[in-house]
C-alpha cells in the first residue's frame, strides 16, 4: 500500500515493542504473513503492516515424538519438506487457497493456526486447532504470552491456545506455534460413484463415514455439465495391504448393484487436492464464495433451497457433506442474505470467504452471533487487546 | 498441605436466608442443607482435603441451573460445580461459603444421530453410559478415562478429560462439538451444535478444561465413532525402564500409532495382578500394553510390525491376546491400577506430560526423588503421548508421610515441566497443583488467563479456590 509503514520484526522482543508503541497511540496495525489472503476478512482500516515476514525458521522437530515447532513466518511449504523427509506431514492437511485469492506469495504457519485452515482430512484427524499444541503470541498490550507446549496432552490452565486459533489475528500476533504431527499414510487410493444427486450423495458419504473403516476423505462433486457426471468421492489411507482391504469392505457397504471405481494413488491424491484447494468449484473472477458449516443430514437441504433461490449457484461438498462450498454471480445484498437464513434454519454457519471489497464491507462476512455471545466475544476482545489495534474489525464490526 | 481459603463469614451469617431462598429454586428432593447429607460432598477423588460446603442443589434441568446461579451471583455466592467427584485434583471440592450445584439429576441422553455421527447428552450422563448407548448402533464415544465408570461428561469437559486411547482418537476437547452453557448471571447459551468450527472465537474450546470457572455446561454434544471390527492388545515385558522407553519411541517413530500404548512399572505390575489377575509377566522391570484394532488382517500385520520393532530392544516376555477375554483381561488391568493401589496403600496420583524422548531420564530421576524421601512409587502411565503417572505411596498413618509425599510429587511435576512438559496431562490443576502454576507459567501468561476468566466471571464466583494461585489474582472491570 502506498505511503504505509511496514513493519518486519527480527524477534518477538521487537513484535512486542512495535505493539506497545502502537496501543499508546491507539495505532491500527493490519497483521500479516504470507499476504495471501488479504482479500479475506472484513476490509479493515489501517496504515500500518505488521509482517511475520521475518521470524521464519523451524525451532524444534522430534520426529518420534510426532512434533514440529517453527516460528510463525516460516512458510507452510518448508515446514512440510522437512516433514515429509521423515515421511509425516500435517495431518489437517492445510488448504493454501492460493488459487481462490489469486495470490502469488507462500502462506505462513502462523496464519494456518491464526485462521484455523483445514482440509478433507479435517473429518478424521481433526482441524488444525485440533492439532495446534502450543503458541507464543504477543498481545495487544504488548506483552509476550505462551499457552500450552510441546506434548499432546496438556491440561494445565485455561486453554489460549483454541482461543488463538481461528481469531484471524484480532487476540494476538503470533510468533511461533508447536503442531502434532502424523506419520503420511504409506498408500491411498479413492472410491467413486458416479451420478448420484445431492440428497443420495450424501446418503452415501454419512454411511462411509458410519463404517468402521476409517475414511479420511468424504466428497461430493455435482454434475458440472452433460460430459463430467456427479461424482461421490470416499478416500482410505494407511498402509497399502490395509487400503486394499478397506476398500473391498467399504466397495461392497456402498455398492449395492452400483458401479464403484476405484482410483489409484495418483488420482486420487490429484482428486483430493483439487477438493481442498476448490479446484471442482472453477471459479470465475466475478463470483463471491461461501463457505459454509452444516449438520451433514442437512446438507442436500441447504443446496436444494440455495439451487432454488439463486440462480447460477454452484457448489460441492466436503467433510461428508458438513462443509459447503458455493460460488454465486455477484448478488444483492438480499440475496447473500437467504445464504445466511437457510443456514439458520438447519444450525451451523456461513462464511463469505472471498468477494469484493465493497460486498465485504455491507455483508457481513462472518455468522452474526447471538447478542449474548456477540457480547461475551467483544469482551475477550478487549482482554487481550484493550487498545483494539490487532487487525481491527477484521471479524465483526468490534473485533 | 494446600490452603483453601477461610469462609467469607458474611455469608455463613446468612446462611439460614440462602437455604430458604435456594430451596424455592429446585424441585423437592434436589435440595440438601442437613449436616449428614452435606457431608457426601464434602470432597472428591483427592480425599485429604474436605470441607461441608452451605448447601447442594441437584437441578433437573438447565433452566433450574440457571435460576440457582442468577440467584448466586446476584447474593454474592459463590458456586462449586459436581459432575460426579471422581477428580483426582481436587476440582470438585467444595468450601463452607459455597453452593454445590451437582449435575447428578441431568443424565439423561437425549438424542443420538448415526448420520452425523453425534450425541446430544445431559452433563450429569456417566463417560460409560454414552458409550453403552450407541453401543448397540455399533458406536462408542472415545475419551475413556480410568474412572468412566463413574465420571460424568460434564466433569470430563471441566478437565479436559484424556484416557488410554486418546492417542488415536484425541482428548475430550477433539471430540466436542457443542454445549449449553449457564453463565454466572444466569444467562443461557448454545455453543457449537452438529457442525464442525465455529463463526466467531472458539469458546467451545476455551470452556473445555476450564473447571467450572466460566460457567455451567449442562448439555453437551459429543462426537461419536463407529468401533473398529476389532481390536487386540499385546503384553511386551523388558528389563530395564530404558528398554520399554526406547521401544515406545521406535514404535512411534517408525509411522505406527498404536490406538493405546500404556507402560506399568514392577510395581504396579506387581500390585495389579494381584487383584485383577490380568496375566501380566511377573518377571519384567516395565511392561507395555500395545493395542490396535481394524480388520483381524490388518491387526495381524500390525502386531507383527510392533514385535518386529520391540525385538531390536530385546523384550523377555512377549504376548499377545488371544481371544476378547483376554483382551478384556488385560485392560481390566490397566484401568483398576489405580484402584488395586488404593487397596493396599495411600497414594497421590500424578498427571505431568513429559516430551516422550524423555522418558528414560525422567523414569530414572523419579526413582532417585522418591528414593531420598523413602517412599515408594508405581509407574502406570499413557507412554505414546508421555502423559505420566507416578503413584506415589505412603502411609496416611505415619506423622509427616503424606506432606513427605506431597513433597515429592512436587519435585516430580516440577522435573516434568523443565523436561519440556507440563504439569496436568488430564486430570486438571484443580487445587492441587494450583501453586504449581507459576513453575509454567509467568506471571503474564496467568494474568492473560485470569483476563479471559474475568470476562466470565468478574467476582470470582465460580469454583474460585481452583486453578490460579491465590495471590496476585486478576479483577478486571467487565466492558460494556
Amino acid at each position: 500500500m502506498f505511503g504505509s509503514i511496514r513493519h518486519e520484526p527480527q524477534d518477538e522482543v521487537e513484535v512486542a515493542e512495535i505493539i506497545r508503541r502502537a496501543a499508546d497511540r491507539f495505532s491500527p496495525l493490519r497483521i500479516e504473513g504470507g499476504g495471501t489472503k488479504s482479500s479475506a476478512g472484513r476490509p479493515i482500516r489501517a496504515d500500518t503492516v505488521l509482517s511475520s515476514a521475518n521470524l521464519r525458521g523451524v525451532t524444534m522437530h522430534e520426529p518420534s515424538e510426532l512434533v514440529i515447532q517453527a516460528r510463525s513466518g516460516t512458510p507452510v511449504d518448508v515446514v512440510q519438506a522437512l516433514l515429509r523427509e521423515n515421511g509425516q506431514d500435517l495431518p489437517f492437511e492445510p488448504p493454501s487457497l492460493s488459487s481462490l485469492y489469486g495470490a502469488r506469495g507462500r502462506p505462513t504457519i502462523g496464519a494456518l493456526a491464526a485462521m484455523n485452515l483445514s482440509g478433507p482430512r479435517r473429518i478424521s484427524v481433526g482441524a488444525a486447532r485440533d492439532c495446534l499444541l502450543g503458541v507464543r503470541f504477543v498481545n495487544g498490550r504488548g506483552e509476550i504470552v505462551k499457552s500450552g507446549g510441546r506434548v499432546m496432552k496438556n491440561v494445565t490452565g485455561l486453554d489460549l491456545v483454541k482461543l488463538v486459533a481461528g481469531s484471524w489475528g484480532t487476540l494476538g500476533f503470533i510468533t511461533e506455534v508447536t503442531f502434532k504431527v502424523l506419520p503420511s499414510a504409506r498408500a491411498s487410493g479413492t472410491l467413486c460413484i458416479e451420478g448420484l444427486s445431492d440428497a443420495d450423495a450424501i446418503e452415501i458419504l454419512t454411511r462411509a463415514m458410519g463404517s468402521s473403516y476409517d475414511v479420511s476423505g468424504a466428497a461430493h462433486i455435482p454434475e458440472q455439465d452433460m460430459d463430467v457426471p456427479a461424482q461421490t468421492l470416499v478416500r482410505i489411507e494407511g498402509s497399502s495391504a490395509s487400503v486394499e482391504v478397506r476398500a473391498n469392505r467399504l466397495r461392497a457397504l456402498l455398492g449395492e448393484g452400483r458401479t464403484v471405481l476405484s482410483f489409484d494413488e495418483e488420482r486420487s491424491a490429484a482428486i483430493w487436492s483439487g477438493i481442498r484447494e476448490l479446484a471442482p468449484l472453477r471459479v470465475r473472477s466475478d463470483e463471491v464464495v461461501w463457505r459454509l458449516s452444516v449438520p451433514p443430514d442437512r446438507a442436500a437441504e441447504v443446496t436444494a433451497f440455495v439451487g432454488s433461490k439463486l440462480e447460477g449457484a454452484r457448489w460441492y461438498f466436503d467433510w461428508s457433506g458438513g462443509l459447503i462450498w458455493l460460488a454465486l454471480p455477484s448478488r444483492t445484498e438480499t440475496e447473500y442474505n437467504s445464504v445466511r437464513v437457510v443456514i439458520q434454519k438447519v444450525g451451523g454457519h456461513a462464511t463469505l470467504v472471498r468477494a469484493s471489497e465493497d460486498v465485504r464491507r455491507s455483508v457481513p462476512v462472518f455468522q452474526e452471533l447471538p447478542p449474548a455471545l456477540m457480547a461475551i466475544t467483544a469482551q475477550l476482545k478487549n482482554a487481550f487487546d484493550p487498545a483494539g489495534i490487532l487487525n481491527p474489525s477484521l471479524m465483526y464490526e468490534r473485533i | 498441605m494446600i490452603e483453601i481459603p477461610a469462609p467469607d463469614l458474611t455469608i455463613l451469617d446468612r446462611r439460614p436466608q440462602i437455604i430458604h431462598d435456594l430451596e424455592k429454586l429446585v424441585p423437592t428432593g434436589s435440595f440438601i442443607s442437613s449436616g449428614d447429607e452435606l457431608r457426601v460432598y464434602e470432597t472428591d477423588a483427592l480425599t485429604a482435603y474436605r470441607r461441608v460446603p452451605l448447601a447442594v442443589v441437584l437441578p433437573t434441568t438447565t433452566e433450574q441451573v440457571s435460576s440457582v446461579l442468577r440467584y448466586c451471583s446476584e447474593n454474592g455466592v459463590k458456586v462449586v460445580a459436581r459432575g460426579a467427584g471422581t477428580s483426582l485434583a481436587g476440582g470438585a471440592i467444595p468450601q463452607e461459603d459455597a453452593v454445590v450445584i451437582g449435575l447428578s439429576k441431568m443424565n439423561r441422553v437425549l438424542s443420538v444421530n448415526y448420520r452425523n455421527r453425534t450425541a446430544r447428552v445431559q452433563a450429569g450422563i456417566t463417560n460409560l453410559a454414552v458409550s453403552q448407548a450407541v453401543g448397540p448402533g455399533g458406536f462408542f464415544y472415545a475419551p475413556d478415562p480410568s474412572s468412566q465408570l463413574a465420571c460424568s461428561i460434564g466433569g470430563n469437559i471441566a478437565m479436559n478429560s484424556g484416557g488410554a486411547h486418546c492417542l488415536k482418537y484425541g482428548v475430550t476437547t477433539n471430540n466436542l462439538l457443542g454445549v449449553t452453557l449457564v453463565l454466572i448471571d444466569g444467562t443461557i447459551m448454545e455453543l457449537g451444535g452438529e457442525h464442525l468450527d465455529s463463526p466467531g472465537y472458539d469458546l467451545l474450546g476455551l470452556i473445555c478444561g476450564s473447571e467450572g470457572q466460566l460457567g455451567i455446561v449442562t448439555e453437551a454434544t459429543v462426537r461419536i465413532i463407529r468401533a473398529a471390527e476389532n481390536a487386540r492388545p499385546a503384553l511386551l515385558g523388558f528389563d530395564t525402564a530404558e528398554a520399554a522407553g526406547a521401544a515406545v519411541a521406535a514404535i512411534i517413530g517408525a509411522g505406527i500409532i498404536p490406538v493405546a500404548l500404556e507402560y506399568m512399572d514392577r510395581t504396579a505390575i506387581e500390585i495389579t495382578e494381584g487383584y485383577a489377575k490380568a496375566g501380566y509377566p511377573l518377571d519384567v522391570e516395565a511392561m507395555l500394553i500395545v493395542e490396535v484394532e481394524g480388520t483381524s488382517e490388518e491387526i495381524d500385520v500390525a502386531l507383527e510390525q510392533i514385535i518386529n520393532i520391540a525385538s531390536a530392544h530385546r523384550p523377555r516376555s512377549v504376548k499377545v491376546s488371544r481371544g476378547a477375554v483376554e483382551s478384556a483381561a488385560i485392560w481390566k488391568g490397566r484401568k483398576a491400577a489405580f484402584g488395586a493401589t488404593g487397596r493396599i496403600s495411600d497414594y497421590i496420583c500424578m498427571d505431568g506430560t513429559i516430551p516422550t524422548g524423555q522418558l528414560p531420564y525422567v523414569l530414572q530421576r523419579t526413582g532417585e526423588i522418591i528414593a531420598a524421601y523413602e517412599l515408594r512409587v508405581a509407574n502406570v502411565f499413557h507412554a505414546g503421548d508421555g502423559n505420566l503417572h507416578p503413584l506415589i505411596l505412603f502411609d496416611i498413618n505415619k506423622p509427616g508421610e503424606m506432606e513427605k509425599a506431597e513433597a515429592a510429587g512436587e519435585e516430580l511435576l516440577k522435573l516434568c515441566v523443565e523436561v519440556g512438559g507440563c504439569l496436568t496431562g488430564e486430570h486438571g490443576v484443580g487445587i492441587e497443583k494450583r501453586d504449581l502454576m507459576r513453575v509454567q507459567f509467568s506471571q503474564v501468561d496467568l494474568d492473560q488467563q485470569m483476563r479471559a476468566r474475568a470476562v466470565f466471571d468478574p467476582r470470582w464466583l465460580l469454583n474460585p479456590a481452583k486453578v490460579f494461585p491465590l495471590d496476585r489474582r486478576l479483577v478486571t472491570q467487565r466492558v460494556s
